[in-house]
């Protein structure tokens, strides 16, 4: 719902969040595309920023195809493959329940979040000033409690951090949608180092493997400004 | 319907094809293709920074403004709220009423 008020609040009509909502149903892509568009960048780079941040669903169907299905089922099953219902699925013991949680949370989420977002919309029009009741903190708001739970660990955090400042630096001289694509640069770090790989909530660290990360991290943290000049 | 809304219908065409063919490409390459996990957990994190980096600029910015310091002091209220587990709708009520307060208290 909030997603909704906040699209209309941002000045587009009723049909482009519900429309996104249904079509594309996948929240946190839809919040983006709206907020690119209505920071006066191009549709393009709104639809790019999108698909970018859609492409995580390609190795979540990796993770769960056998609850997906085949044949039709598979069509309908990857239309409602999103990060609720990965997380239904991956959180049953065997594969019967596991794949009824996939398809009741996927379809309670196929109806719900397209008439949250038409209510939402809706309300949205009836307030008017939206800026007044702090709709517009909803948005980082709502983004921050969904992400956060995957940050947790120091490796995940720093690097998110760092992507979210080279996209800080960057806002003021580039075209909206732009920075947001450069803080893709915080990855580098990753990359360059083989082993230096995302380290999973919960995983056990050997202490050897411990001391060789901090002095990876410290590392990084030197060469960080570096890549924020750029 | 004018020439910006016909462009805006197509971009939201094609997220929703591609968003499709991500979400349809993983089930059908499963048996096919291996992908390593460090590559897994590489898009994981893409993620993850993507959505960091339209925290912060949403949080901070309005276009290539800064935003002033209601939004930025109620996301932050939002944010330690999320980090303690709060749940969700308290965690978004509370960053909104915090930015909504400020503004009534005359601070933008």
């Amino acid at each position: 719902m909030s997603y909704g008020a906040i699209s209309v609040g941002m000045g587009f009509g009723v049909w482009l969040p519900v429309l996104l909502a249904v079509l594309v149903l996948a929240g946190a892509s839809e919040i983006l595309f709206i907020g690119i568009v209505a920071a006066g960048g191009s549709p393009v780079a709104a639809t790019v920023a999108g698909l970018l941040v859609n492409a995580r669903h390609l190795p979540f169907g990796l993770a769960v195809s056998e609850v997906v299905g085949r044949g039709w089922r598979r069509v309908l099953g990857s239309h409602v493959l999103n990060d609720e219902s990965l997380v239904f699925a991956l959180g049953q013991r065997d594969a019967e329940r596991s794949r009824a949680a996939f398809w009741a949370c996927g379809l309670g989420i196929l109806i719900c979040w397209p008439l949250g977002a038409l209510a939402g919309a809706l309300l949205g029009t009836v307030i008017g000033d939206t800026d007044s009741f702090g709709l517009d903190a909803m948005f980082p708001a709502v983004l921050l409690a969904l992400v956060l739970p995957q940050l947790r660990d120091a490796r995940s955090g720093g690097t998110a951090l760092a992507g979210a400042a080279i996209a800080l630096v960057a806002t003021p001289f580039l075209p909206a949608g732009l920075p947001v694509l450069l803080a893709l640069l915080a990855l580098i770090g990753l990359v360059r180092r083989p082993g230096a790989g995302v380290r999973k909530a919960g995983v056990r660290e050997e202490p050897e493997e411990r001391e060789e990360r901090e002095e990876r991290e410290e590392r990084e943290e030197r060469e960080e400004p570096k890549e924020e000049a750029r | 319907m004018n020439g910006s809304t016909v462009v805006l219908v197509i971009a939201v065409l094609v997220l929703a094809a591609g968003t499709f063919a991500f979400r349809f490409a993983g089930p059908l390459l499963r048996d096919r293709v291996s992908v390593p996990e460090r590559t897994e957990q590489l898009m994981t994190m893409s993620a993850l920074v993507l959505l960091a980096a339209v925290i912060a600029t949403t949080a901070l910015y309005e276009g290539h403004e800064l935003a002033g310091y209601a939004r930025p002091a109620g996301v932050a209220v939002g944010g330690v709220l999320a980090w303690r587990r709060l749940p969700f709708i308290v965690v978004v009520l509370a960053a909104a009423a915090t930015t909504a307060l400020l503004r009534l208290l005359g601070v933008r």
